[in-house]
């Protein structure tokens, strides 16, 4: 397989799912599966407005980009995508995207979701909530599911 | 040395980024604390647990509390992170 293709994007911006396939495709004849990931800002019920997300710029990128490699170390994967937003997110917009594309489905869906453990634990995010009653919320607390869930890769931090 | 400061800690200090000189016996993680305590309420406060306190050195992670600051030129203090 080709050298894999990363692409790491911290932005403002919304992001288009099918332009991103199409960039991590297009022209190549090695890949055979594609998973995508997309973390959406969910309304609690209709009771949140909105997320702001706030990130530590250089780390982030850098952070995300090790994560990145490891996967690519670990799976035979031909292309990562990880793309984050930050500032304030409406509920129902998109907040984080992964593709992890292959010869084989297994790798590419073993590698999405090692790099959606990882991202959610390790990459310097933090989110706060802004509720429709006007009321400002508390940043949100780290999950301990989120932890756990790294424990089936082993050590690879 | 710069520190930076993320979520509810840059929030309860009120400040986001700072210059400081640290003491020459401020020589790891740990020491940092320390120090940091003796600053004021607001940095004791969020420093009395400090197990959930996360560090990076220059971007990197520092998980141990014996991690060096020798050449270290940004440390950042935040809490467990949420993003995804």
């Amino acid at each position: 397989m080709i050298q894999p293709i990363i692409k790491v994007q911290i932005c403002r911006e919304d992001f288009s799912i099918e332009k991103e396939i199409e960039a991590l495709t297009k022209g190549r004849y090695d890949l055979g599966a594609v998973v995508s990931f997309v973390g959406l800002c969910r309304d609690e019920g209709n009771t949140l407005n909105s997320l702001e997300i706030e990130h530590y710029p250089v780390m982030a990128q850098n952070e995300i980009q090790r994560i990145a490699e490891t996967a690519c170390a670990r799976w035979p994967l031909g292309g990562i995508v990880a793309i984050h937003r930050y500032g304030n997110i409406l509920a129902g917009e998109n907040i984080v995207l992964v593709i992890a594309a292959s010869k084989h489905r297994q790798a590419a869906f073993d590698g999405a979701n090692f790099l959606m453990d990882y991202l959610k634990t390790r990459a310097p995010f933090w989110k706060k909530e802004n509720f429709k009653s006007g009321d400002r919320g508390e940043w949100v607390s780290a999950n301990d599911e989120d932890d756990d869930a790294l424990a089936k890769w082993g050590d690879n931090s | 040395m710069k520190l930076v400061y993320f979520s509810w800690i840059r929030e309860r200090t009120g400040i986001s980024e700072e210059d400081v000189s640290l003491p020459d016996n401020v020589k790891n993680v740990s020491d940092l604390f320390e120090w940091l305590r003796g600053r004021g309420e607001e940095f004791e406060g969020f420093l009395q647990q400090p197990e959930i306190i996360r560090v990076a050195l220059d971007h990197v992670h520092a998980d141990e509390p014996e991690a060096s600051l020798s050449g270290v030129r940004e440390i950042a203090l935040f809490p467990p992170m949420t993003g995804g």
